[in-house]
């Protein structure tokens, strides 16, 4: 069949397709779209013929064009994010920690271990926290923390806007950090190590230094409600990106690019239950650790609690398989 | 005289020296897609840059006159575009940040597939990685060395940046009347032939002639009446219309 004849024969349908895919391109949905497939297929047919009788470059192009906007459409990623995102809450993503429980426990490891050790080091010997922080943090650090002045946290009486203020500042700052400890995972696992660490010794420093000076009421009944959250969240974040740079270290039978590609995808779920967490923990740093009325002991009922609460959920959550998927 | 040794009819040509990248559908189909490189794609970066930029000094503007609510405003503002402004114009406006827009890319997966959220979340997370240790050395190194242009955020996700394809409109074939070839033409021949009257009008006429000329000896024409000769050709392939 010569070209011309060819092109006169199909071209009503070519537009029709092309118009279906411009509104499916544009409005995700359109009437008419239930024979998509079918005419999907057609286009693919005319393709394969038009390059099998050597049709010219334009005609071919064209169609490999249609062909492609086709094949993005009817191979596009469509989900319930509400019942994915719920799954993923309820079951999901307390099974992959679990899942990954090496990872996790390593990340604590250098998490924790360096945050507990360095704060012990600086209790005994004082002077080490001015190794790792400057002078002028640490007195900053004194004003925040201190017993008589009657407030919590970073500033003087905080109304509900300066809430508001230091919840933006939370998330920003602390997903940030969460961001940063995964992806340096990438450089084999060191950027994570290294993240992990840092921030350990950071927290043990200013958690030694002010139990060691006498602020310990204080500042432990801030921390001990949102820590839960906030330290989970770290660790998690590090176990994500050591998971990553192992994927390059050792990737066993499958090329090191292909590895990574199918470690990735896992990892980044982590990150996606770091960010609910954290999110979690800015939440509570604002509204309920900046809060003066409840006495300590409410407090660090309170945090057990809801360290209790993460433990228990990330041990014990999605184990029935009757839970929903 | 021209003298050209032509290549013997039945020789299979080398593979042509390009960067596509062949996608296979499941139906079957190749499709070519053309990777972008690394300047094309710092020009779109740093175009989102810019946006990012104005759109932060804009809304600080207004939120300074917001006090306390508005740093804090401000904050998860910045959170926001800092870190998700890639993500969310990639996964809702088929992979095309307004940068990438500009320069007529898009992102899509390796297999062809339009980008979804946790390819695109990564990628973008792992952006940080490609910026150390300053402006984008590691992802320009890896988007150098790599075939397909990949900077290490694109490794891990699996993903790629392609160019977007413009519409095309219909090339006028310069008219002559229709012949048969004097010998039997392959595919190949046949496709050449035809492009060679579709990009006619966007080539001199001194490499016309020039390019038509070659193939005067097996057309048995005379080198100046070669053009209209393969023009004939190839309106005899197309067919009347």
């Amino acid at each position: 069949m010569k070209q011309s004849l060819f092109e006169h024969r199909h071209r009503a349908q070519w537009e029709q397709f092309s118009l279906l895919l411009d509104r499916l391109e544009r409005d995700g949905k359109a009437d008419g779209a239930d024979n998509f497939p079918a005419d999907y297929r057609r286009i693919c047919q005319h393709l394969a013929l038009a390059r099998e009788r050597g049709y010219s470059s334009f005609l071919i192009d064209s169609l490999q064009q249609q062909v492609l906007r086709g094949h993005q459409q009817l191979y596009r990623h469509r989900s319930q994010l509400t019942g994915l995102v719920l799954g993923f809450v309820l079951a999901g993503f307390p099974r992959l920690v679990r899942e990954q429980w090496r990872f996790v426990l390593a990340s604590s490891l250098l998490f924790f271990g360096s945050l507990i050790a360095f704060a012990g080091l600086v209790y005994v010997f004082p002077d080490l926290v001015y190794n790792l922080i400057p002078a002028a943090q640490v007195s900053e650090m004194h004003t925040m923390y201190d017993p008589d002045a009657g407030h919590l946290g970073r500033s003087m009486e905080r109304a509900a806007s300066e809430d508001w203020a230091m919840f933006g500042y939370y998330i920003l700052h602390n997903i940030g950090i969460a961001f940063q400890t995964f992806a340096s995972g990438l450089l084999f696992g060191l950027g994570s190590a290294f993240f992990l660490i840092f921030n350990g010794l950071m927290i043990g420093a200013v958690a030694g230094h002010l139990t060691y000076i006498g602020y310990g009421q204080s500042f432990w009944s801030f921390v001990v409600g949102h820590s839960a959250f906030e330290l989970t969240a770290i660790a998690l974040a590090g176990a994500a990106g050591l998971q990553l740079g192992w994927a390059l270290i050792a990737p066993g039978r499958l090329p090191r690019a292909e590895a990574l590609r199918l470690t990735a995808h896992k990892s980044v779920l982590l990150i996606c239950g770091v960010m609910l967490f954290l999110l979690i923990a800015a939440f509570i740093e604002a509204y309920w650790s900046s809060m003066t009325t409840p006495g300590p002991l409410i407090k660090y009922l309170v945090g057990a609690a809801l360290w209790v609460l993460v433990a228990a959920y990330l041990l014990f959550a999605g184990r029935t398989h009757h839970a929903p998927e | 005289m021209l003298d050209t040794t032509a290549l013997p009819r039945k020789a299979t040509l080398p593979p042509p020296l390009d960067t596509r990248y062949q996608v296979e559908t499941p139906e079957g189909m190749d499709l070519p897609l053309r990777p972008a490189g690394l300047m094309v794609r710092a020009l779109a970066f740093a175009i989102d840059l810019a946006l990012r930029g104005l759109i932060l000094g804009l809304l600080f503007i207004a939120l300074a006159m917001l006090g306390k609510l508005g740093a804090g405003l401000g904050s998860i503002l910045l959170f926001g575009v800092s870190w998700w402004y890639m993500v969310l114009f990639e996964v809702f406006n088929q992979g095309r940040s307004p940068g990438k827009q500009w320069m007529g890319l898009r992102v899509i997966q390796d297999d062809g597939s339009p980008v979804g959220w946790s390819a695109s979340l990564l990628r973008n997370l792992l952006r940080f990685v490609d910026m150390l240790p300053f402006g984008y050395f590691l992802g320009a190194i890896s988007c150098l060395q790599h075939p397909n242009f990949k900077r290490l955020g694109d490794l891990a996700a699996g993903t790629l940046v392609i160019y977007r394809d413009q519409p095309l409109t219909r090339p006028q074939l310069p008219l002559a009347p229709p012949c048969r070839s004097p010998f039997a033409l392959t595919l190949n021949e046949q496709r050449a032939i035809l492009g060679f009257a579709e990009r006619q009008a966007g080539l001199s006429d001194a490499r016309v002639n020039e390019l038509a000329s070659i193939l005067a000896r097996p057309l048995q024409v005379p080198p100046p009446r070669a053009v209209a000769e393969l023009n004939g050709i190839a309106h005899g392939l197309l067919g009347p219309p």
